[in-house]
């Protein structure tokens, strides 16, 4: 018999999904897109958790009180984006960071940006724990996550 | 509780297999039971570790991975993460419910997209998708955190990939067999900065297989069993900002594991340890959180020399998961290494030290959410 190498067979996955958002991120979505930033208060821990969450984690109870947090905060942690993999929605390279919004007690996690990020140096000079950073929104509005396009160092 | 110990192991390399899937598994399951002599007829029930649709293309991939791994037509189960499937396979004979379990996990990670387009799933489509989140960023913040809080050096996290490359040049069933100087994964390129890519796991075939028996059956399939003595396993909060990123759930994982186990100072008990460390600084920070040292102290551990095949404390004597990476299976490929150092079977890279006690690792999701320990015992 012939030796002949073991075929591979090409396939592809897309099917299509339809997830609820929920009431508490439809509230946070939709309040982004008026350039305000809300999170929700746990009545038992006293945490500010943002984005909101309708129950907190931790003591797993509801929560229902709503409050508006600074557009500024300190960089918790960051790293600088340069991989390129199959279904990368962002362009890269790209700044991820957890920020810390004044007023809220967890990590937001978006991306830095506003300034050239092609040096790594540059970035390490412009970028650090502890630093501040602001909000930029997005000139429009879709009512998702990237409505607050980046945000960027506090000169 | 009754006793339970490992009666046989199989394992794959690494490497790509022109084999499908359900006759790749099929070969190392069988070769764990003819290890045993057992016929799978006679095998009490099946414990399968799989993923779904990510890393195999097949939705409900249990349906499909009953016929190799040998659990049709019998009673079995299915987790995610493979020490878990072997922590439920311990939980049945244990229980009395079962004499033999036969525990297999299954990937051909040779086949899927890269390692990120499938973490990037993990993310949630509303928040953390669409702002870029997957394993490797999520690993890189936890870096960046890991070196300021602590002074760990950029030297210290690529010594990790030199040591353990330089391991898995022993090891016939590793993937990636490469000699590398620190040198070279500080001049490898930056993919998310401070990661360099050879400081990142490949991602690798792998299909493991472990025979578990109870203490009255175990005698009949092997004169070297390997004892289970604890294990523990522990789940963070999902969100990374919701979490202290140095401060996960391994140590508690560890606590309840050490303490079914009845170890009280791990860095004297333990003789080997294999520890998943998809992300080379993770082996020194979880090495921290098992007790392997002191807190911060993951550096000082590194340059110290210990945790070396030939020093007093060796870690990852296979060449760990940057040198091997089947992403579901990783866990219980720990285990089974850290068995075969027990036996004193691991041939070229079996430790210079004896061994009788030896721990295993397992760690998946973002910066580490979820974390197994096992303690093994000779």
């Amino acid at each position: 018999m012939a030796k002949e190498e073991p075929r591979e067979f090409k396939a592809e996955v897309v099917v299509p999904y339809e997830l609820a958002v929920g009431r508490t991120w439809t509230t946070f979505y939709d309040t982004l897109k008026e350039e305000k930033i809300l999170g929700t208060k746990c009545r038992k821990c006293g945490r500010v958790f943002v984005p909101p969450r309708t129950f907190c984690p931790r003591c797993f109870e509801e929560m229902d009180e709503w409050v508006e947090v600074a557009q500024e905060g300190v960089v918790e942690t960051w790293a600088l984006i340069n991989m390129p993999f199959y279904g990368q929605q962002l362009e890269i390279p790209f700044v991820s960071a957890q920020i810390r919004l004044d007023g809220s007690d967890t990590g937001f996690t978006h991306r830095i940006g506003g300034f050239d990020l092609k040096d790594f140096e540059t970035v390490r000079t412009r970028v650090k724990l502890g630093s501040r950073v602001r909000t930029v929104w997005s000139k429009e509005k879709k009512g998702g996550i990237l409505d607050i396009d980046y945000f960027e160092p506090v000169k | 509780m009754r006793r339970v110990a490992i009666a046989s192991m199989a394992q794959s390399s690494g490497g790509e297999s022109r084999d499908s899937l359900m006759d790749f598994t099929f070969r190392v399951a069988k070769e764990a039971l003819d290890k045993a002599g057992m016929t799978r007829d006679e095998v009490g029930c099946i414990m399968i570790g799989s993923s779904d649709i990510f890393h195999s293309g097949l939705s409900c991939s249990n349906s499909f991975d009953w016929d190799g791994t040998g659990a049709f037509l019998k009673e079995g189960s299915r987790a995610e993460e493979s020490i878990f499937a072997f922590i439920y396979a311990c939980m049945r004979i244990m229980s009395g419910q079962f004499d033999t379990v036969l525990v297999t996990s299954l990937v051909k990670g040779s086949e899927n997209p890269d390692n990120d387009a499938c973490t990037s799933f993990f993310a949630d489509p509303f928040y953390l998708r669409p702002v870029g989140m997957n394993e490797t960023t999520a690993a890189a913040m936890q870096m960046r955190e890991y070196m300021w809080r602590y002074s760990i050096t950029e030297e210290q996290c690529a010594k990790v990939v030199e040591k353990n490359l330089g391991n898995a040049l022993y090891n016939p069933y590793a993937h990636i067999k490469k000699k590398v100087t620190i040198d070279d994964v500080l001049s490898s390129p930056t993919i998310s900065d401070p990661l360099k890519v050879l400081e990142c796991a490949p991602k690798s075939d792998g299909v493991v297989s472990v025979l578990l028996a109870s203490e009255e059956k175990v005698g009949e399939l092997t004169n070297r069993p390997v004892w289970l003595k604890g294990y523990g396993c522990s789940i963070d909060h999902f969100y990374p900002g919701d979490r202290d990123l140095l401060d996960g759930e391994l140590k508690t994982a560890a606590a309840a594991a050490y303490k079914m186990a009845g170890i009280t100072d791990p860095k004297k008990e333990i003789d080997v340890a294999e520890i998943c460390e998809p992300y080379a600084f993770q082996e020194l920070l979880w090495c921290e959180q098992l007790g392997l040292c002191g807190e911060g102290e993951g550096g000082t551990l590194i340059d110290s020399g210990v945790t070396r095949m030939n020093g007093t404390l060796p870690v990852n004597p296979s060449g760990g998961v940057l040198a091997m990476n089947p992403y579901v299976s990783r866990g219980l490929y720990r285990i089974v290494e850290a068995a075969l150092q027990i036996r004193g079977r691991a041939g070229e890279h079996q430790v210079d030290k004896d061994v009788k006690t030896a721990l295993a690792h397992g760690t998946q999701g973002f910066a580490g959410q979820c974390h197994s320990v096992v303690i093994l015992e000779g």
